[in-house]
This record gives C-alpha cells, sequence and structure tokens, in this order.
C-alpha cells in the first residue's frame, strides 16, 4: 500500500544513498534538457515561423477592411481588438484552453486529459519542492502521490481507450511504435515506476533505476516526442480565439441563422417556421463506421 | 492539391476518415492528426471539410477550376440545420451564403420504405426500373446483403504497412 505521508524521495536521503545536491544537479539536468530539445524542436518544425505567418495573414485582412460583398451580409464582421481585448482572450485561453483542456470537444477525453495533465504538474512540482526545499513535509508528499496516481489512471486511460488512431480508425492498442509512442509510454512508465517505488517504501533497488530510466526517457527524448506539444498548444489556442474575436477567422463564414437578417433572406424561407435546435444528425453517433 | 488538414485546429476525432466518400481522408499515425493520403484521388466533395467540428480543414482548387488567390469555406452546423458558405475571389469579391441543409428536425419525418411493397413485374419491365441491377430490382427475392452473400465487413482502416 502506498504511504501518502512520505516519498520515497525522503529514503534516499534517510539512507545517505544521494545527498540533495545530487537531486538538485538531476533535476537541473532534465530541465535543461527540456528547454534545449524544446527550442530545437521549434527551430526543427519551424513553429515560430508558422505561428508569425498566421498572425501576419490575419493582421492583413483586417487591413484589408470589409470586402467588397455581392451576396450576404459583411457589416460589422470585422473588429480592431485593443490590449484590453486580448488580455481579456489571453485570459480566457489560459482558463479554458490550457487549465482545462478546452481544445477537447468530447468531455471524457477532456477528462483524461485534465488528470494527465494536472497529474504530471503535481508529482514535478512536488519533485522540484521537495529536492529544491531540501524537506519532505506530509503535504508534499500526498501531493507527491496523488500526482503520480492522476498520472496513472490518465495516461492509462488514454492508452486503452482515447489514443486518436484507436479510436478513429480501429489500430488496435497493442500496437506499439516507439517514436510515436514515445511520450505516452514514457508518462505510463513514471507513474508505473513513481507508484511501486512508493508501494516498495523507496530505498535504491530496481524500481529506483527504474524511475530514473523512465524519466531520463521522458525528459530526454523531448526532441523526437510529443512533450513539446505542451508548450505549442496554448499558443494555437490563443491564436484560435484572436482570429475568431477580430472577425478575420481564416475566412471562414462569419452568417448564422441567430441573426434576423440572415433568417430573412430568400434562402433561408425555408427554415422560417422550424425550430432553431434541430438535433443531431451525423453527429448523434460515434465516427466510428469502419 | 485539393484537402488539407491544419493540423493545430485537428484534434483526430475521426469525422472526416469515416465520411470521405474515397476513403482517403485517413489519421497520420506519427502526429495522430487526420490527413488526405491520396490527393489526386480527390474529388473535393467537401464533405471532410463539412463534417469537420472544428473547420480544420480547406481545400487547394485544382489548378486548372481555381486559380490561386481564391478561398472557398464552409461551416455546416446541422444543430440550426445551416450550412454557411464564404467564397473569395482572387479580386476580392466576395459572396456569403446560408442555406438550410434540413427543414425537419433531425430524425423526424423519414419514409419506412420496410413496409412498402416489392416493385411488381410491371415496374420491374417499366422503363424506370428495366435497365437496374437485379439486385435493385429484386428479381431475386429480397435485397442482397453481406449476410446474404456470406460476406463480412474487416473492422478498421486497410492499408498496407508501407504506408
Amino acid at each position: 500500500m502506498i504511504n501518502f505521508d512520505t516519498t520515497p524521495i525522503a529514503t534516499l536521503i534517510d539512507s545517505a544513498a544521494y545527498t540533495y545536491a545530487d537531486m538538485q544537479m538531476y533535476v537541473i539536468i532534465m530541465v535543461a534538457l527540456v528547454v534545449s530539445m524544446t527550442i530545437a524542436d521549434l527551430i526543427h518544425k519551424g513553429s515560430k515561423t508558422y505561428f508569425d505567418n498566421a498572425a501576419a495573414e490575419a493582421e492583413a485582412l483586417l487591413a484589408a477592411g470589409d470586402a467588397n460583398c455581392s451576396v450576404g451580409n459583411e457589416e460589422g464582421r470585422l473588429k480592431q481588438l485593443s490590449a484590453g481585448d486580448k488580455a481579456g482572450i489571453m485570459r480566457d485561453t489560459l482558463l479554458i484552453d490550457v487549465a482545462t483542456a478546452g481544445e477537447f470537444s468530447d468531455p471524457v477525453r477532456r477528462l483524461v486529459h485534465v488528470l494527465t495533465m494536472y497529474g504530471f504538474i503535481l508529482f514535478n512540482a512536488a519533485t522540484a519542492m521537495i529536492i529544491f526545499g531540501e524537506e519532505s513535509t506530509a503535504i508534499l508528499a500526498q501531493v507527491w502521490n496523488t500526482g503520480a496516481i492522476l498520472l496513472f489512471i490518465g495516461t492509462f486511460w488514454y492508452w486503452f481507450s482515447f489514443k486518436v488512431d484507436s479510436v478513429s480508425e480501429a489500430v488496435p492498442w497493442t500496437s506499439v511504435t516507439l517514436r510515436k509512442d514515445s511520450f505516452s509510454l514514457a508518462l505510463m512508465a513514471t507513474s508505473v515506476t513513481a507508484i511501486g517505488w512508493s508501494i516498495t517504501n523507496g530505498g535504491t533497488g530496481i524500481w529506483f533505476a527504474l524511475v530514473i530510466f523512465s524519466t531520463a526517457s521522458l525528459f530526454g527524448g523531448v526532441y523526437w516526442s510529443k512533450f513539446s506539444h505542451m508548450f505549442f498548444k496554448p499558443v494555437a489556442g490563443y491564436n484560435r480565439r484572436i482570429i475568431k474575436a477580430n472577425g478575420t477567422n481564416e475566412n471562414l463564414p462569419h452568417e448564422t441563422r441567430e441573426s434576423e437578417w440572415q433568417q430573412n433572406r430568400h434562402s433561408m424561407e425555408l427554415l422560417k417556421d422550424a425550430p432553431m435546435d434541430m438535433g443531431l444528425g451525423i453527429k448523434r453517433e460515434a465516427p466510428k463506421h469502419y | 492539391m485539393p484537402t488539407f488538414v491544419y493540423m493545430t485546429r485537428c484534434d483526430g476525432c475521426g469525422h472526416c476518415v469515416d465520411i470521405c466518400p474515397s476513403d482517403i481522408m485517413h489519421i497520420d499515425d506519427k502526429y495522430r492528426r487526420a490527413y488526405n493520403i491520396e490527393p489526386n484521388m480527390c474529388w473535393e466533395c467537401y464533405s471532410c471539410v463539412k463534417a469537420c467540428p472544428h473547420q480544420a480543414i480547406d481545400v487547394r482548387g485544382y489548378a486548372d477550376f481555381a486559380p490561386l488567390g481564391h478561398s472557398v469555406r464552409t461551416i455546416r452546423d446541422e444543430e440550426k440545420g445551416t450550412i454557411a458558405w464564404r467564397v473569395k475571389f482572387r479580386d476580392g469579391r466576395v459572396k456569403n451564403f446560408l442555406s438550410p441543409i434540413t427543414t425537419q428536425p433531425w430524425g423526424t419525418k423519414i419514409p419506412d420504405f420496410r413496409d412498402e411493397a416489392e416493385p411488381s413485374d410491371e415496374m420491374r419491365n417499366s422503363e424506370l426500373l428495366s435497365f437496374e441491377p437485379k439486385y435493385i430490382r429484386m428479381d431475386d427475392g429480397g435485397l442482397h446483403t453481406l449476410e446474404s452473400n456470406k460476406l463480412s465487413l474487416k473492422l478498421g482502416a486497410q492499408y498496407h504497412e508501407s504506408h
């Protein structure tokens, strides 16, 4: 059973196997690997160029102004955003897209992502606070163990039920390719080995070795795995909200049935007396007709 | 090259995979997002574009039909029962369309053909059915099904490992 009031990190200090300085050096190396590999990944993928181009395209559409429109209604479509508007959008991005995985429309998939994300954050934050605070309090130990358990639940639930190619194309969950699954596998291994290390009362045995291997694979494999998506997603979410707010929205149509102007146009005559909620058609069932 | 996916908008939901009539929208096995595996077989039906809940799919029209600089984007909102198109010409002109895609709430007022009678011999030999394949005319009795022909569907997307 897991003792929630202690962490196995404390056993390393108690047994004098390692000092806090040793562990701090390990954490610093892991952080340096994450930062350097994320930057390398960013350069390799051209992410900055992509987001800069996306912003420039939106600015160009905004500068072009209302279009010369012969059918439909372009009035009031575009809006120049103030600094206050952008700050509000940044806040919504952080509170909704980041904190609650707002990118996902499926609520269960969202829950799985949230469990994994907060498990990961709690586990790593507690580890860092124990190692750099040079003290393992009961509260930090509870956070550490809870983080490991949330990470375990989230990653395994994801693996068996939410891997995109399994859900959308019936690829069996047993299909493992190191290159594409390294992030998921490293997270799963980290959660399992951390919990195993905790249950077996810590120490420097096989579980400790597996924890080091798992965390080194996780943080050392950032360049080749999907780890850095956690930094790009907020930027993508912010960009998506900005273009929706300023009306450019990648040239997508802005006309909806809610507007009275639209309700009265000739092409919408057949829906004049229809209810606003028509139910679901193809979206009624999950897209698993394979 | 027709449909392409904005991978920052795509969440891999699989609606485009499900709906593509040519079975060319699939999930990239590395990035786990949708992509068009065979653009030159795409006939730009826009099924995937309409089905995508995040509007993550766009179309680059074939060059002999749609020169560069245009934009044709659509949002299918089935809860409101509408489809909206924004067509932007390369000279800057824009046309915005909004039309119904159903006149009754989905799932209502669907005729049940199970209770209808089979076509009579007179109907089969009439100009409407005489050149239809025999399994449509039901000459041999009921409609042909997979079960009646001892066939079965293989689950999942089928393509070679080298893909």
